[in-house]
């Protein structure tokens, strides 16, 4: 079996999750811009985070012939700053022709509020005029619907960005249908306490099939499982899913969106 | 799969959680002090596992969501709680 992971958070995992996830088969991990579990003091932070996804976290994945890929921006999490996050966006286009970043993510919304909404737009323009992917977070829990439906409003609202060139990531089954019907791609984030367990989205693509979706582990410094998708393809079988359906989902899917970047090269198979 | 594959593979896990969710009702409830919104959003939840509906998870989640539309002024916390705080 052959898998990309599509989001994971990788600069706050231990090197055993590397070889964890390549003895798993995966091909190539991808790795968006987050928030450290604490707000960094100055853009000089994300500066040193920027370099650290860019320059030393490809060497540590380079040691299991893994490629690694990494997206950029501030998160919506550290958006409530606007001047703070004026000065990130102004660092960001100095990376945007590293040979590993694939596009402007994750950005989105935590809780909703006019100067998150403010910084998700500046990030959208700032795609649009780099031609970037732009990976999409959407809020937790009971912020989810709100948010995924204002996010969705800013993307419409920019006619420079294509819909199949954006992924929203960590749909569920009240936010997966606008998302697809949108002309989207959809992202289902397998979480061991949130979000998606691998039952409940083997059901999401029985029921809204399987095109423009991905899976993926977004493991962090929280409880999260590097094995994630590996673990739901093993649920795919258990249903009596195919070798080629599970390989469309967890390999061909990610490969299909990430390469409209010219810089990710699809791993051999 | 059929309805008895379905059985085979999901009916003892799904029991469990059912037991567990039963055993922090009974838990909450022993316990002191007023009710709040989490378990108001969380018992209008609960009500959607008997409809007939064919789409209960999307129910539930909607059940717990935020359903406003504007954009709030400022965010003052970074945590999601599970319930969104209008619901009566
Ligand atoms: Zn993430």
């Amino acid at each position: 079996m052959r898998y990309i992971e599509p989001h994971a958070h990788m600069v706050s995992r231990v090197t055993d999750d590397y070889v964890h996830m390549v003895t798993a088969g995966c091909a190539a991990v991808c790795e968006p811009a987050f928030w450290a579990g604490y707000d960094r003091s100055s853009a000089a932070g994300f500066y040193d985070y920027f370099r650290q996804l860019t320059e030393h976290e490809p060497k540590r994945a380079a040691k299991f012939g893994l490629p690694h890929y990494c997206w950029l921006c501030i998160n919506p999490k550290e958006s409530e700053d606007v001047k703070l996050a004026d000065d990130v966006l102004a660092i960001i286009p100095e990376f945007l022709d590293r040979p590993t970043v694939l596009g402007i993510g994750e950005i989105g919304l935590n809780k909703n509020s006019r100067n998150e909404i403010t910084v998700l737009e500046k990030h959208v323009d700032l795609a649009a005029r780099h031609n970037q992917l732009i990976l999409v977070h959407t809020p937790h829990l009971e912020d989810k619907l709100k948010g995924t439906r204002l996010i969705m409003d800013v993307i419409r609202n920019d006619s420079r960005i294509q819909p199949g060139r954006v992924i929203i990531d960590h749909v569920e089954e009240h936010t997966v249908q606008m998302v697809l019907d949108a002309g989207l791609w959809a992202g289902m984030t397998l979480y061991p306490e949130s979000k998606c367990s691998p039952a409940r989205a083997v059901d999401m693509v029985e029921r809204y099939g399987d095109e423009r979706i991905w899976m993926n582990c977004a493991c962090d410094w929280g409880v999260s499982d590097p094995l994630a998708v590996p673990k739901t393809a093993l649920e795919m079988r258990k249903r009596g899913h195919s070798a080629a359906a599970i390989d469309k989902l967890i390999f061909q899917n990610p490969a299909r969106f990430l390469a409209q970047c010219p810089k990710f090269k699809i791993p051999e198979g | 799969m059929n309805r008895s594959q379905i059985l085979d593979l999901y009916f003892v896990d799904a029991r469990h959680k059912l037991i567990d969710l039963a055993a922090f009702l009974d838990r909450y409830e022993r316990a002191e002090g007023a009710e709040d919104f989490r378990m108001a959003a969380f018992r209008t939840a609960v009500l959607e596992l008997s409809k007939g509906n064919n789409d209960k998870a999307r129910q539930v989640l909607l059940a717990f969501s935020d359903p406003t539309t504007e954009p709030i002024p400022a965010a003052t916390t970074k945590a999601a709680c599970g319930a969104w705080p209008g619901v009566q």
